[in-house]
């Protein structure tokens, strides 16, 4: 192993400062007694006290939770149907646009996305009279439509790393394709799953221009809600809810990470 | 039959949820605005295609979102070219490390992340507290709501989605040739520019179209840190919408900005089913 260039060591420091300091700097302020987010006016846990008892903050976040939790879960079902067809059926009709439409949904601009999905809705509400009201549905279909694309992904990309032959060994022993699929293919590929809905689940609980877009009026997500304050400015309660959500994520990370480590 | 139904079912989900909307925006975009519910009217007419193409406030608009998303792809690539490389040469332990420290911000919530920088930029601010204190500036410096906060929000964003491509590709290199090189007489940058740099360019373009697809048509980055006047085509559509309730104009917008992303697109989806092919 040779050593770093002082070049190269120097840049990676300043690409971690670059990416860690104004997180941490999120939580500090967290603590800030002052109203005023970005003056420090002593230690204080006022903010997260506020936090608890703002029922809207709670209930954006209890909705964008049973949004995120339905669409990881039919994004990963799909998803996963997805990606052992691309993976494993190497020739059937249609099978370019299929993966077009797989990966074209990870890059589409938000913008885009949104306003196509809305124009949908409200065509299909002329048409059919469903969807009647647009938010919990409107809002788990567009989320379950842009995961779904990373799930498949990497399903693909762990079965393509896997060789057949345990597969094609089932099958020549006479078990049913079906059976295969559930006692082979499947336990293979649920760590791919997990990681795969782990990931849906955060883009929905992340996303908020495609749900500005599709949800309707009362119906607010807890990036909707969270935009709506920062717009006006750094305000310290969003600094607490920030912390919260940084700490749980970093931690939950980290821990994985460990877990990881230590089976190699 | 199973296997039919296997790809069946998302395959219906994605023409019903993905393509057939892409159909009704362009439908829409051939309307009329109307007061009404739907705002749209039913006639056919390329009216809103030659507004755009008339009116220079949306060419302008199109081409800043271009040259912003350019300079900062750039500015990712400047930054996370050697990140990766540092990645890729570390020991292995450290690199399992590092690289979990750039997936980690994947996970945080990207409007807090972006939030984040309101506080170190403003007026206030974090960097403009540090600077008085320090005595190198008298006065606050503008830097919130600039173009220049919204390149720090573009590349503090999109950096992993440079570096993983490119740590993926260079990872996977030997470093043998680039020794060789070096023993053949070959120089330090004549065997960077001859030998890492060819090997190196799959993940290269990926990690470009990665950031710069999603960067044109960026909303909230140039809401929150980007002045009034600071004008990107994803605002454009989203007020235009929102604000204006012209649905029929937004959605000729989107068409013009999907045709610009179509070369873009068709690139990635090339790269990553080669990518995918030589790793199999």
């Amino acid at each position: 192993m040779k050593r770093q260039s002082r070049f190269i060591v120097s840049v990676l420091a300043f690409g971690y400062a670059f990416l860690y300091i104004p997180l941490v700097l999120v939580v500090v302020y967290s603590f800030n007694d002052s109203r005023i987010a970005t003056v420090w006016g002593g230690f204080s846990t006022r903010w997260y006290g506020e936090l608890l008892r703002n029922e809207q903050i709670l209930d954006a976040a209890f909705l964008s939770l049973r949004i995120a939790l339905t669409s990881a879960t039919i994004a990963t079902i799909f998803g996963t149907m997805a990606g052992i067809a691309l993976a494993r059926f190497r020739r059937f009709k249609g099978r370019t646009l299929f993966s077009g439409m797989i990966t074209s949904p990870m890059v589409m601009p938000e913008v885009i996305t949104g306003l196509s999905l809305l124009l949908l809705f409200v065509s299909l509400q002329q048409l059919t009279g469903w969807p009647a009201q647009r938010g919990f549905g409107t809002i788990t279909i567009a989320h379950t439509t842009f995961a779904m694309a990373y799930v498949a992904i990497i399903v693909q990309s762990r079965l393509m790393s896997m060789d057949e032959s345990l597969e094609e060994a089932a099958m020549d022993l006479g078990g049913h394709p079906l059976r295969v699929m559930f006692d082979i293919t499947l336990p293979l590929i649920a760590p791919a799953m997990v990681a795969g809905w782990l990931l849906a689940f955060t883009l929905s609980l992340d996303d908020l221009v495609i749900a500005s877009f599709v949800s309707g009026p009362g119906s607010n997500t807890l990036p909707m809600y969270i935009f709506s304050k920062v717009k006006l400015g750094v305000s310290p309660d969003i600094n607490a809810l920030a912390t919260l959500i940084i700490l749980f994520v970093s931690s939950g990370v980290l821990l994985s990470w460990l877990v990881a480590r230590r089976r190699t | 039959m199973w296997k039919k139904a296997l790809i069946a079912a998302p395959y219906l989900w994605l023409l019903l949820f993905f393509l057939a909307p892409f159909a009704i925006v362009l439908k829409i975009s051939l309307a009329e605005p109307v007061f009404g519910q739907p705002p749209y009217s039913q006639a056919m007419s390329l009216d809103n295609f030659a507004f755009l193409f008339s009116d220079k406030l949306y060419a302008v608009t199109y081409l800043r979102s271009v040259f912003m998303a350019a300079c900062a792809t750039l500015l990712c690539l400047a930054l996370g070219f050697p990140m990766a490389y540092g990645i890729a040469r570390s020991s292995r332990a450290t690199r399992s490390l590092l690289l979990m420290l750039i997936i980690l911000p994947f996970w945080i919530s990207f409007l807090l992340r972006v939030y984040a920088w309101m506080g170190l930029m403003n007026n206030y601010g974090t960097i403009n507290s540090l600077l008085l204190w320090a005595g190198i500036i008298d006065q606050p410096i503008q830097l919130m709501y600039t173009d220049f906060a919204v390149f720090v929000g573009l590349v503090y964003s999109y950096l992993p989605f440079m570096i993983l491509p490119l740590y993926a590709s260079l990872e996977r290199m030997d470093l043998d040739l680039v020794e060789a090189a070096q023993d053949l007489g070959a120089s330090r940058s004549r065997a960077f520019w001859d030998v890492t740099w060819p090997l190196a360019r799959p993940g290269v373009i990926a990690g470009c179209l990665l950031v710069f697809i999603p960067a044109i048509g960026e909303y909230v980055i140039p809401y929150l840190l980007g002045g009034p006047e600071s004008l990107l085509i994803g605002r454009v559509l989203f007020d235009e919408f929102f604000v204006n309730r012209d649905w029929p104009l937004a959605s000729a917008v989107a068409i013009v900005l999907l045709l610009l992303l179509v070369v873009p697109i068709v690139l990635l989806q090339r790269y990553q089913a080669r990518d995918q092919e030589s790793t199999a």
